[in-house]
């Protein structure tokens, strides 16, 4: 099953949890649809998360650990941030989940 | 992403019977499998064509090969005693979540291949035939059957509804039809070594990282090793333990625990994983082909020794299963436990004084503990009978000074499953997650207003994250989960055995 998240001007396919099936589809507007799909404006801080994961998988070809993720937002937006509550206040279904769907990186899978 | 809107259950002041509501949970499935996720376990990719006979000669193969499965499906007298036991059943009140119901799902097409009078009366002894409704009540209701079996300890007969439920998704896997969350995570596990999909630079990377962390937090310098060879132990943890919160704060517990003990250990990046799901859709060709990954790095690292983390259906394989799968394991050292559980690990180390605790370092919090439904009826620790259930209390114990175990009826062996057991820890399943969760929310609830409890601790990497998940639909923070060796971790003394 698949469907399709649309923008200004074509349509990019996601899967049935809403994950892109192409990675290479994505760019700013796919996040910025996806997340006004669920309510959600994102800020510069929401870039922050989405860019350092973009990073990472570009390396890794894998989600980072939370860990990881709260480490590297502590470094740049500042230690009070550098937690995953912080994270959760900005992705609220989870940084792991949300956030990597809007960067465009597969779902992280297993038991997490 | 379509939100699933439900209603969260209301905790009262006891776990009571719902009221009937036929049908409630019948539309709850999980996300079917691609084809690819399918042809990487050789399985077929979609529903074949004569599916229906292949679905009885598959039952026929399973009934040949496991003499518990015929019995499990014949000695059933509906006595009811197994009616009220489920938590999905107390959660949602769907009554084919009756552990009954659930059995009578297969019963019925077996009776009417398998037995005289299901062949020549179907009607008057509950057979049926194979039609695309039953296909579709197989895929619906034995997803939210989490393997707990819990129902069987009260069974008079002791029929065991997870191995009930294992055929039914072998079966349905073998017809095309596998559901995709525990088929791709396979994929992953013969493809990359782990549930996650973390490829040794990945891993290593956050192996680095997390040394970095303790020594900042504590001064020393705690090792988390990757492939040394000839280490004396191989930890085999469960991959979340390097991915999620709270799982990785055990992690960290168990580096401290080897450090302070002086016993050199690795992780191995080729069988990263101590999970298998293979155990979940009922395939021993999967569950072997998983384990056997186990065997190797053992011996290519050279090791003496394995032991296994915070991972409970993995502790039922490694305990219950290993040998035959993938033994002998004469190559080990036989003076210990083949295989061991960190837990007992830890608890050996603690009795022997060789690792020394300070329980303040826990006093904010106020700790129950939540067995696990595969340690608890499936394996054991120690060397003696219950050890699975006296071993975890007594190292947490060990570590803090305020401990309150739940109900009775609802921890040791009749512990209630968290909800997200079985291959069910998916995001589509939520409201069968949620829901599932009702009884243990319901006791700890009670140990939250009888004795302040603030933390309820486990040793299973999807107990952590289920409760994560559902515990803020019940009005708990989210932080109320923590792991074991997270507790051992705060109280270790590094660097002293004086």
């Amino acid at each position: 099953m698949t469907a399709a998240v649309a923008l200004k001007d074509k349509e990019v396919a996601v899967d049935e949890e809403g994950y892109l099936i192409n990675l290479a589809d994505w760019n700013e507007d796919v996040a910025r649809t996806m997340a006004a799909d669920d309510n959600i404006a994102l800020t510069s801080n929401h870039w922050e998360v989405i860019n350092f994961l973009r990073e990472y998988y570009a390396e890794y070809q894998v989600a980072p650990a939370i860990r990881v993720l709260t480490k590297a937002i502590g470094k740049k937006l500042g230690p009070e941030k550098g937690n995953s509550k912080y994270l959760y206040e900005l992705f609220p279904y989870g940084p792991a989940k949300q956030a990597c769907r809007y960067a465009g990186l597969p779902k992280p899978t297993g038991c997490i | 992403m379509a939100k699933v809107e439900f209603k969260v259950p209301a905790v009262g002041e006891y776990l009571e019977i719902p009221d009937l509501q036929p049908g409630v949970m019948a539309k709850s499935a999980p996300f079917k499998a691609a084809p690819r996720h399918q042809q990487a376990l050789g399985f077929p990719g979609e529903l074949v064509e004569n599916w229906e006979e292949r679905a009885v000669a598959k039952l026929g193969e399973l009934l040949s090969k496991y003499r518990s499965l015929r019995v499990h499906l014949d000695a059933c007298v509906k006595c009811g005693s197994c009616a009220d036991k489920c938590h999905y059943f107390l959660g949602t009140g769907d009554p084919k979540n009756m552990p009954v119901a659930r059995q009578d799902l297969l019963r019925s097409i077996y009776r009417r291949h398998f037995t005289l009078a299901g062949k020549l009366f179907p009607r008057l002894v509950g057979a049926r035939d194979l039609d695309p409704s039953v296909l579709e009540e197989w895929y619906s209701y034995f997803h939210q059957c989490s393997q707990c079996r819990r129902c069987s300890v009260f069974c008079p007969y002791g029929i065991d509804t997870a191995e009930i439920s294992m055929a039914a998704r072998e079966i349905l896997d073998e017809i095309g039809v596998g559901q995709k969350y525990c088929n791709e995570i396979l994929g992953k596990v013969h493809t990359i070594g782990n549930n996650l999909g973390l490829p040794a630079p990945a891993l290593a990377n956050t192996l680095e990282g997390l040394e970095e962390d303790v020594k900042e937090d504590t001064g020393v310098d705690v090792r988390f090793p990757l492939d040394v060879q000839g280490a004396e132990v191989l930890l085999i943890p469960p991959s979340a333990d390097f991915f999620a919160e709270p799982h990785i704060d055990g992690l960290i517990g168990y580096a401290k625990v080897f450090h302070q003990a002086g016993i050199s250990w690795t992780l191995s990046s080729y069988a990263s994983e101590a999970a298998n799901f293979a155990l979940f859709i009922g395939n021993y060709e999967q569950m072997r082909k998983v384990a056997l990954r186990i065997r190797k790095a053992a011996i290519d690292l050279k090791v003496k020794r394995i032991v296994v983390g915070e991972c409970g259906h993995a502790w039922r394989v490694a305990y219950s299963f290993w040998n035959t799968l993938a033994g002998p394991f004469d190559f080990l050292d036989p003076r210990y436990p083949v295989p061991q559980h960190i837990i007992e690990f830890t608890h050996d180390l603690i009795e022997r004084g060789a690792i020394k605790l300070d329980r303040e370092a826990n006093d904010h919090m106020r700790v129950t503990f939540h067995d696990s439904c595969n340690v608890a009826r499936a394996t054991r620790m120690g060397a003696r009978p219950g050890g699975q259930f006296v071993l975890p209390r007594e190292v947490i114990k060990a570590s803090c000074n305020h401990f309150f175990d739940m109900a009775p009826e609802t921890i040791g062996e009749k512990t209630f499953c968290c909800g997200g057991g079985g291959g069910l820890l998916t995001d589509e399943l939520l409201e069968l997650r949620v829901k599932g969760a009702l009884p243990r929310m319901q006791a700890l609830r009670e140990v939250q207003q009888e004795h302040g409890v603030t933390h309820m601790a486990a040793i299973c990497a999807i107990c952590k994250s289920q409760f994560s998940k559902v515990l803020p639909y019940y009005e708990f923070p989210m932080e109320t989960i923590v792991s074991v060796h997270q507790l051992v971790s705060n109280a270790i003394q590094l660097g002293t055995n004086s």
